[in-house]
């Protein structure tokens, strides 16, 4: 009797040994690449998994990278890439049933808004540099595009040198608008620089002849020409206001986890087909809301940047 | 809280290559004060013809002051000042239209004359409360010593009407100035503005508000003492009022 | 520009007026109802003859009285999360969305206003009313409660509809944060079509006719109303 006990005993114990072992492993194995989730979760995830909701800043009329289409729902290529990353935090934390909340927001107030955790994640055309990661973060590079400026053939504008004396229109908090400043003070070009509030706005401005340029990122400038009601009355200026500068994703500082998170899901994203896809369908098809097709082929230094994915804000740092 | 504080701020050079953070601060309040001085001027005349016009025997003069008088009340400042800014010049002839666009100083003009006028409302509500504040012998012992009803209304009503008005009519100097801020809209680089610019610039939101805010509280407070000595140089000694 | 189509009115009226209207009116009737909350407490407050607390609520009224609007707004919108979590303790700063502190800046701004008013009107009510309060054995604050501020609000109810139509044409500030009340609304609407002169043209429209109907109404109520004093 006392035998039978103790060979089942002994049994018993050896299952439990075995179930410990299985549940090591397999908690091993489930902490993975995330060895996070075996430390405590830290600023962004933390709160995310406390509640339940990820939310994310989107732009109302950057065209294509995010923008509202004719249901007022935020669409783009930067949202594409964000919904990426989203998959991604659900699929480290668990949580198949994490809400995601979207949250319009403009330039001027989009790093407070980060800065005081109304927004999780903003995607956008947001331009990644030095002076804007004393604030923020920004993940790998999705684009890259030159300042430059749009005005009506009829004023017959050639270059930077042609904007003085004139009242140029940009968007408030903008690193164009700074760039325009610079340019204003450095060339003494007596400009008078008005801050529209957003990109439609401005563009308005130039429409009715209250500015005679709109200083912006080149490829939101072509957008708006071919979106407008009278696309040949105007034309963008050869002269750049800068070498071409790096959109990147914005997230919170000083928050390892999560960019992390961000960094290995954009490099996953970018080392796979998928990117090529997701380009196609903003910049080489016809989107909503007007079916417009911009047809921008991937540039060379984009296509080196997805095969080695980089958050720099050095302009230099990306070659062809 | 995850909010880098740097009041050191205001001494360092803003990329609009002008000056400092501060110097920013002060052509903002300059253009504040600016625009607040004239916007008074331009509601001070005409709220006191519309508030006179008001008062006058008859019956066109106080209609067409109460038409004045509805309409720039019940519309609010805002709304009124993109009337004056974006459809003025879309209804003019495309010449005058265009100029006035490209006026170097659109937004200054346009904010001077949107809050003036709507501040004239008020004004002539004030000064038409006021001469009616006066007992209505006044104005018949004027018509009794064969004065005309000009000079009934230059000597004997209105310097009464004006010191009867002067407390609400500094809050209504106040008002204008807090109204200065809605220009932001039309692009006018006042105070707030700037401070909203200096925000975006620098990222440094507290600071930058908390300065706007001083500024506001200041002159507002050596406005309503200003008012307070004017006040007491000239009320007239016996007469009670408020 | 092109000819004027007012058609867009037409074409833009279901969203201009259900969606931004609805958001104004919401805004204003919510700002007011808080205002007022809030401007009676600190209304008594200030007669509560308690130094610190009069003098707390008297420097909080002159402060927000002397301030723009437009500036409040933006301190708000950017204060609030921070606020938040200093007040309930929370490890990062909450979340709060654009409604919530535009509602927030109009109740405390508000609020400044209604104290003002309510004050005024307390200081109207004769003496002989709290005195005959206290004589028939009531306490301080059932004076108040039943005797004083019935008697204020009736009173003051013209000059408190007047701050309200005030308030309804303030919220068209919220402009600045983007968000999209009557005027945001058109304004959406005019950018997207080109159409500013009808949009606006509309928007002052809407404006004049309810404000102008409300105060001809608080006009009319001001005769009903009338205490026989």
């Amino acid at each position: 009797m006392a035998v039978g006990v103790q060979r089942r005993a002994k049994r018993a114990g050896m299952m439990m040994a075995g179930l410990v072992l299985l549940a090591g492993l397999t908690g091993a194995l489930a902490g993975g690449p995330g060895a996070a989730r075996a430390q405590e979760l830290t600023g962004t995830l933390q709160k995310i998994k406390e509640t339940g909701t990820i939310v994310m800043g989107f732009r109302e009329t950057s065209v294509p990278f995010s923008y509202l289409d004719d249901q007022q729902r935020p669409v783009g290529y930067a949202i594409d890439i964000c919904g990426k990353i989203i998959e991604a935090v659900r699929a480290e934390l668990k949580m198949p049933g994490l809400k995601v909340e979207t949250m319009g927001v403009t330039s001027s107030n989009r790093i407070p808004l980060m800065a005081n955790g109304t927004i999780d994640l903003e995607c956008a055309s947001t331009t990644n540099n030095a002076d804007r990661q004393k604030q923020i973060a920004f993940t790998n590079t999705h684009f890259l595009t030159a300042s430059k400026f749009l005005s009506k053939k009829a004023s017959g504008i050639a270059d930077i040198d042609g904007l003085r004396g004139r009242t140029v229109v940009s968007v408030a908090g903008t690193s164009n608008i700074v760039q325009l400043n610079q340019f204003n003070a450095a060339r003494k070009l007596g400009i008078t620089v008005l801050a529209a509030k957003d990109i439609v706005e401005a563009f308005l401005m130039v429409e009715t002849d209250r500015a005679a340029a709109f200083v912006m990122d080149d490829v939101i400038l072509s957008a708006l020409i071919a979106g407008a009601k009278e696309p040949a009355a105007y034309a963008i200026s050869d002269d750049p206001f800068s070498k071409p500068e790096p959109y990147g994703i914005m997230l919170r500082r000083n928050d390892p986890q999560f960019k992390a998170l961000a960094d290995r899901a954009t490099a996953a994203l970018y080392a796979s087909p998928e990117i090529a896809a997701i380009y196609a369908k903003w910049f080489q098809s016809p989107v909503p809301p007007k079916g417009l097709n911009y047809n921008v082929p991937i540039a060379p230094a984009l296509k080196y940047e997805f095969a080695h994915p980089t958050d720099s804000p050095n302009p230099d740092d990306y070659k062809s | 809280m995850n909010y880098n504080w740097n009041w050191g701020i205001f001494w360092e050079a803003s990329p609009e290559g002008a000056g400092s953070y501060l110097d920013m601060l002060l052509q903002g309040l300059a253009t504040t004060l600016a625009v607040a001085a004239l916007a008074w001027v331009l509601a001070f005349t005409c709220g006191s013809a519309v508030g006179i016009m008001r008062t006058m025997p008859g019956r066109v003069a106080p209609l067409l002051a109460s038409c004045w008088i509805e309409l720039f009340r019940n519309v609010p400042l805002l709304v009124q000042l993109f009337l004056w800014y974006f459809v003025l010049p879309e209804l003019l002839p495309a010449a005058a239209g265009t100029w006035l666009k490209q006026l170097p100083n659109a937004s200054f003009a346009t904010a001077v004359v949107g809050i003036g006028l709507y501040m004239s409302a008020r004004m002539a509500v004030q000064l038409s409360a006021g001469i009616g504040a006066l007992p209505a012998g006044q104005r018949a012992a004027g018509t009794a010593l064969g004065l005309t009803p000009v000079q009934t209304y230059r000597y004997v009503l209105l310097p009464v009407a004006y010191r009867i008005i002067l407390p609400p009519m500094t809050s209504d100097m106040l008002a204008t100035l807090k109204n200065t801020s809605v220009a932001l809209t039309i692009g006018l680089a006042e105070l707030t503005a700037r401070a909203r610019s200096m925000q975006e610039f620098s990222f440094q939101v507290f600071e930058a508000y908390a300065a706007a805010t001083l500024a506001y509280g200041a002159i507002s407070l050596v406005v309503t003492l200003a008012a307070r000595l004017l006040e007491r140089r000239l009320r007239i000694p016996g007469f009670g009022t408020a | 520009m092109s000819a004027f189509d007012f058609d867009v009115i037409g074409r833009s009226l279901s969203y201009v007026l259900l969606t931004g209207l609805r958001f104004t009116l919401l805004l204003t009737l919510l700002s007011a109802a808080g205002g007022l909350l809030l401007g009676t407490l600190l209304a008594l407050l200030r007669l509560s003859g308690n130094p610190v607390l009069g003098w707390l609520a008297a420097a909080y009224v002159n402060l927000v009285r002397s301030l723009p609007l437009v500036l409040v707004i933006f301190w708000f919108f950017f204060l609030v999360p921070y606020l938040a979590q200093w007040l309930t303790g929370a490890r990062r700063p909450v979340q709060v969305g654009a409604f919530a502190s535009a509602l927030i800046t109009f109740i405390v701004f508000e609020a400044a206003y209604f104290s003002e008013i309510i004050r005024a009107g307390i200081g109207s009510i004769a003496r002989g009313q709290s005195l005959a309060g206290l004589a028939i054995g009531l306490r301080p604050w059932q004076v108040t409660r039943y005797v004083v501020l019935p008697q204020v609000f009736r009173i003051m109810a013209p000059v408190m509809l007047t701050q309200t139509i005030i308030l309804f044409q303030d919220t068209s500030l919220v402009y600045v944060l983007g968000l999209v009340d009557l005027l945001g609304a058109a304004s959406q609407v005019a950018q997207r079509d080109g159409r500013l002169v009808e949009m606006y043209l509309f928007v002052a429209v809407v404006y004049f006719v309810i404000s102008f109907t409300a105060s001809r109404g608080v006009a009319r109520l001001q005769t009903a109303v009338a205490v026989p004093r």
